[in-house]
């Protein structure tokens, strides 16, 4: 028997121990040195693991017989999910002290949860897909409702388990039907079962498929499985709301991208309908939705699933040149999602956090360079030059232009117009509204303002010097395409 | 850098640094950045006129290239030959003249940098005109121009009839634009470049092709040419499109001086002259700018006759003398027109700042019947008035004298039918002339004071800033006819103008002139003293004549007083339908139609919409697991229904 190969999965490793010492040193330490130095080392360990992760030699390598695969593409998406986590560890700090939730279980979670998010990205077998899915949601749910004393976040915690819940169970037998028709969990094996199936193989496969798809897009939270959506970004405390805008979702779409162009590339005609499906909802669905939100959580719950229609046009044109469109916009969204949601973790307002429209009057005036960035960040959301928003947006609608799908590339058009009502009414309320009740200063820190100033600036002149972040996404696009 | 660059382009850092700058620099600076300026553009003026109509050196400037796409090729140029020299040298010492007097007149404004920076601004774009070596060049001058003209008519924006009046010079002059802008277009679809020179050399073999419009195939140096002509009626205020020209009074008087007789609508007579390589080739055109210019010519003087207005007066007038101008230019006789365009810069010019003098001692009273007597008042601005007003009637030895008689005997001498419509309506044109200029002089200056006690205890003798100005314009207008008269027309004048201009052999009008007999070349001269007789017997012998002259011809009279009743009639047919298509257009097409369409439908559908998308959030976790299932349900139908 020939020896278990594990180095390829070190930075997974790595992360998992390295959460499982943060643990005994939260049960261990004293509580009030656990409340900051937890936090800290977790990032700490999320930032070794991603230098691990770049370090990792080029080049696609396997590890557990083939259950676990890392490559290119996964360096990508690994990359983004541990600079999103990092960011909101970082950044909600202080909001979660100022909240009372600095408990140091809650970095412990995330940890554990990013654990589950590369394994997700970096595996290769339905058995081990579903391990890394099962290994990110459970501490989303308990991340979810993490301040247990509030009836919404334990709401939104309870609302995210049973729906996810549900999800796995079709996901799960999806998997099942894909395992009966083809003979195999390895995505090798299902693979080379639908290359050139039977009539039979063929319809069950594909129902296979589209249960195991509703599944991952639950995850994404791509219309119509995006309903929990609004309720638990509502719910959840800022500073978890922010790990759930970006993680999960690079996540998810990895993995969509890796089965599509993997075991399912025999059965291409298939995904590509559910992708466009699902891209027409959740571009409509989002787009309009959110124009009637009055809470700044909800409207971004809706316009994340707008993006993820975005995104999944890219994949929807089924070319390599829409796989490097998905993943420049991942990377624009990380940056511009994560920014949003960092200055929002610094507004408070009488210890309350201030996430309604009204809130936000007059910011201009009170907290300018927080009106700044936001405005950069929305106009950047709502896709307008000279912001890294518009430059993802044209390299997802051109490969959906040039794949012969020109209608969702105008329906994207239309409803980006429709987008910019809602995300420049904000920009509107900040600068020209008289501002109310003073915002409270304690909530507000340093660290947040040194990450959405980043963040602000990579926004906006990531069209100055576009070329390294292209030629990077475009290599990543390429390893699935060998 | 040369002399002409540097004359052209002095005008426009003055106008930027004024313009700009002018509130920090305040008033004082800014008259003196612009008319030192301009001073110095007049000095320089003078050593290239010296260079290049003395000494005959010609030379084409390039400056930049401006357009090159395809075939396609535009550079920015200073031409510098006879005919843009003499222009050159009277644009600019008209210019500075106004200038100066400007900064008296002016005084009491409150926007002085402003004014300062637009008349400079002005002489620019005038500048860019004369000296453009291709079409496009002279298309930017002439809208250069035409904006400057624009802003300085509506200076006083805070007075509703200024605003009206510069729209009304700007709509107006739009209008000739297109006709410019299409005759530029049939050039190029023509000769293929923009040049004038390769456009010159290459005219004659155009004769007798023709153009293809639809199913039409007129003549194409004929259509060209009408259409060339087209924009040169616009911008000198000729029959049809000067309607503007009387409204742009409402300016202040510099710029009524500067733009709106000197100027500004002579562009049109520089163009023809610019363009006789061309016209020469085309007699149908050349026999419309006859017609055209010998009624304009009659046309404007008639309504000068019955105006109150002291600028109107001298407006219509302007219009006239281009009249003169544009036949002058009809017979080939372009010297002619350029010699007259020069003198009557000066006379016209001082005419309209002497009145500008009257205006100023009145307060701002513009009615000559509230006039009257003020001739022992202002004695200087009365004596100035009168060499005005002789140059302007053609009374031997005053410059208009010579400019004007050689044009009405060069009609004569075409020999042809044209020409001597154009003779005819010319000699009665200058009996008019005379007659209301004298008319005007009367009513300002003898008889009885009008105004009120008030007015007339504040008379008063312009400053020495105004008056200096005048003296200078009054030296030209008293000797440019005689100094000029042998090197403009006379026997000098195929080595004055050169290349510049050209005639055909068998346009010999101008030559034939010299020999007429006694009675024709002197008969401008006997109507013009004939005229000023009739004035005084109207207006200081018996006064209470032109009353009864008034009541005997009274329809004559309403038509004249009412301008022949232009204004009304193109109120009728082309404002007011134009007005209620375009307001039917904007509240039934626009705002009902594709505000409707485009705006209130979908932001109705996109708010119910939202409003329904909002409403399926109940909070209820089976809602939500129910829409998921219909999500599965519907994908696997999809595939088994939809693309089975």
């Amino acid at each position: 028997m020939t020896p278990v190969v594990f180095l390829p999965a070190l930075p997974e490793l790595f992360l998992a121990l390295a959460s499982l010492g943060l643990l005994l040193i939260g049960v261990l330490a004293a509580p009030e040195r656990t409340a900051k130095g937890i936090p800290l080392l977790g990032a700490l360990a999320l930032a070794v693991t991603l230098a691990l992760v770049i370090q990792a030699p080029a080049g696609r390598a396997e590890a557990f017989y083939g259950m676990f695969v890392t490559d290119g593409f996964a360096v990508f998406a690994e990359a983004l999910v541990l600079l999103a986590a990092i960011a909101t560890l970082l950044a909600g700090l202080r909001f979660n002290a100022w909240q009372g939730i600095d408990r140091f279980e809650l970095p412990v979670l995330v940890l554990l949860s990013v654990t589950g998010m590369l394994a997700m990205i970096t595996a290769n077998d339905l058995i081990s897909f579903y391990i890394g899915l099962e290994l990110q949601s459970l501490p989303l749910y308990v991340l979810a409702a993490f301040k247990r004393d509030s009836a919404r976040s334990t709401e939104a915690g309870l609302k995210y388990f049973v729906l996810s819940a549900l999800s796995s169970g079709l996901l799960l037998f999806g998997a099942s039907l894909l395992y009966g028709f083809s003979a195999g969990t390895s995505y090798e094996a299902i693979g080379h079962a639908l290359v050139q199936p039977d009539a039979m193989t063929a319809i069950g496969a594909v129902i296979g498929l589209v249960f195991l798809l509703a599944g991952v897009a639950f995850k994404l939270s791509a219309a119509p499985f995006h309903m929990w959506t609004p309720d638990v970004y509502e719910g959840s405390p800022t500073s978890v709301t922010a790990f759930f805008a970006v993680g999960p979702k690079v996540a998810a779409l990895a993995v969509f991208a890796r089965l599509a162009f993997g075991p399912f590339s025999g059965l291409a005609a298939a995904w590509h309908d559910v992708a466009w499906l699902l891209c027409v909802a959740s571009l409509v669905v989002g787009g309009f939705a959110a124009i009637n939100q009055t809470n700044l959580k909800r409207m971004m719950a809706y316009s994340s699933i707008s993006h993820v229609g975005f995104a999944l046009m890219g994949l929807a044109a089924g070319t390599e040149e829409g796989l490097r469109g998905m993943l420049v916009y991942l990377g624009v969204y990380t940056f511009m999602n994560l920014g949003t949601f960092v200055v929002l973790l610094g507004l408070g307002r009488d210890g309350a956090i201030a996430e309604s429209l009204s809130d936000l009057a007059g910011l201009s005036k009170t907290r300018p360079g927080a009106a700044l960035a936001l405005t950069i960040f929305f106009l950047s959301l709502a896709g307008l030059p000279p912001t890294a928003g518009v430059f993802a947006k044209m390299f997802v609608l051109l490969p959906a232009l040039h794949a012969g799908m020109p209608g969702l590339a105008i329906l994207g058009i239309v409803m980006s117009a429709v987008a910019c009502f809602y995300y420049l009414r904000v920009v509107k309320v900040m600068y020209f509204d008289e501002p109310g009740l003073p915002l409270d200063a304690d909530v507000a820190s340093g660290t947040q303002q040194a990450i959405f100033a980043l963040a602000a600036c990579v926004v906006l002149f990531l069209c100055v010097i576009p070329g390294p972040f292209l030629s990077i996404a475009g290599a990543a696009a390429h390893t699935l395409f060998p | 850098m040369s002399l002409p660059v540097a004359i052209v382009f002095l005008p426009l850092i003055a106008a930027a640094m004024t313009g700009l700058f002018g509130r920090s620099l305040g008033d004082k600076l800014s008259q003196l950045i612009t008319c030192l300026a301009l001073l110095a553009a007049a000095a320089l003026s003078l050593f290239v006129f010296q260079d290049a109509v003395l000494a005959h050196h010609t030379q084409s400037i390039v400056l930049l290239r401006w357009i090159d796409t395809g075939p396609m090729s535009v550079s920015w140029g200073i031409r510098v030959d006879s005919l843009s020299a003499v222009m050159m040298l009277v644009v600019t010492v008209v210019s500075a003249m106004v200038h100066v007097y400007s900064v008296g007149y002016m005084a009491h404004d409150k926007s002085i940098p402003r004014f300062m920076s637009y008349l400079s601004l002005f002489t620019f774009a005038m500048l860019m005109l004369v000296t453009a070596d291709n079409f496009v060049q002279l298309f930017f001058g002439w809208e250069g121009v035409g904006l400057a003209s624009y802003l300085l008519i509506g200076f006083w924006f805070d007075r509703p009839s200024a605003n009206a009046a510069a729209i009304k010079a700007f709509v107006v002059n739009r209008v000739g634009d297109l006709g410019f802008m299409l005759g530029i277009f049939a050039i190029f679809v023509l000769f293929g470049t923009f040049d004038f020179t390769p456009v010159f050399a290459a005219a004659p073999q155009m004769v007798g092709k023709t153009m293809a419009f639809l199913s039409w195939h007129p003549d194409a140096l004929t259509v060209t040419g009408i259409l060339l002509l087209i924009g040169a009626m616009g911008k000198s205020a000729q029959l049809g499109l000067h309607t503007w020209l009387p409204d742009a009074m409402e300016g202040p008087t510099p710029v009524s001086a500067l733009i709106h007789a000197a100027t500004m609508v002579t562009a049109g007579v520089f163009m023809l002259c610019r363009l006789s390589p061309l016209l020469e080739y085309a007699p149908v055109v050349l026999n419309t700018v006859v017609v055209v210019g010998a009624t304009t010519a009659i046309f404007a003087a008639t309504i000068g006759l019955a105006q109150t207005d002291i600028k109107r007066v001298i407006a219509y007038s302007t219009c006239s003398q281009l009249g003169y101008m544009f036949f002058a230019a009809g017979v080939s006789a372009y010297p002619a027109a350029m010699f007259h365009l020069t003198t009557h810069a000066f006379f016209k010019a001082l005419l309209f700042l002497a009145a500008g003098s009257v205006i100023h001692a009145l307060g701002g009273e513009q009615d000559m019947r509230k006039m009257g007597g003020l001739w022992k008042l202002i004695p200087i601005t009365y004596a100035l008035m009168w060499i005005g007003n002789l140059a302007l009637a053609g009374i031997y030895p005053f410059a208009g004298f010579y400019s004007k008689d050689i044009i009405v005997d060069a009609a004569y001498a075409a020999g042809s039918s044209f020409g001597y419509y154009a003779f005819i309506l010319g000699v009665a044109a200058a009996f008019l002339t005379s007659f209301y200029s004298w008319r005007l002089l009367f009513m300002t200056f003898h008889g009885k004071a009008r105004m009120d006690a008030h007015r007339l205890s504040h008379v008063h003798e312009a400053p020495p800033v105004m008056l200096v100005p005048l003296f200078v314009l009054a030296l030209g207008a008293i000797f440019a006819g005689y100094l000029g008269y042998e090197s403009f027309v006379g026997a000098g004048q195929a080595a004055f103008w050169g290349p510049s201009i050209l005639i055909l052999p068998i346009h010999q009008a101008l030559a034939n002139a010299e020999h007429l007999s006694w009675m024709v070349t002197h008969v401008t001269l006997i109507v013009g003293v004939l005229g000023i007789a009739l004035a005084w017997v109207f207006y200081v012998v018996a006064p209470g004549l032109p009353g009864q002259v008034a009541g005997t011809f009274a329809l004559l009279y309403r038509l004249f007083l009412n301008k022949w009743y232009v204004d009304e009639l193109y109120h009728a047919v082309l404002t007011r339908p134009v007005g209620i298509l375009a307001r039917w257009l904007w509240k039934g097409g626009d705002q009902l139609v594709i505000d409707g369409l485009t705006t209130d439908i979908p932001v109705a559908a996109t708010r119910a919409l939202s409003i329904q998308f909002s409403r399926l959030e109940t909070g209820y976790i089976f809602h939500y697991a129910y829409a998921m299932l219909f999500g599965v349900v519907g994908l696997v139908s999809w595939y088994l229904v939809v693309r089975p």
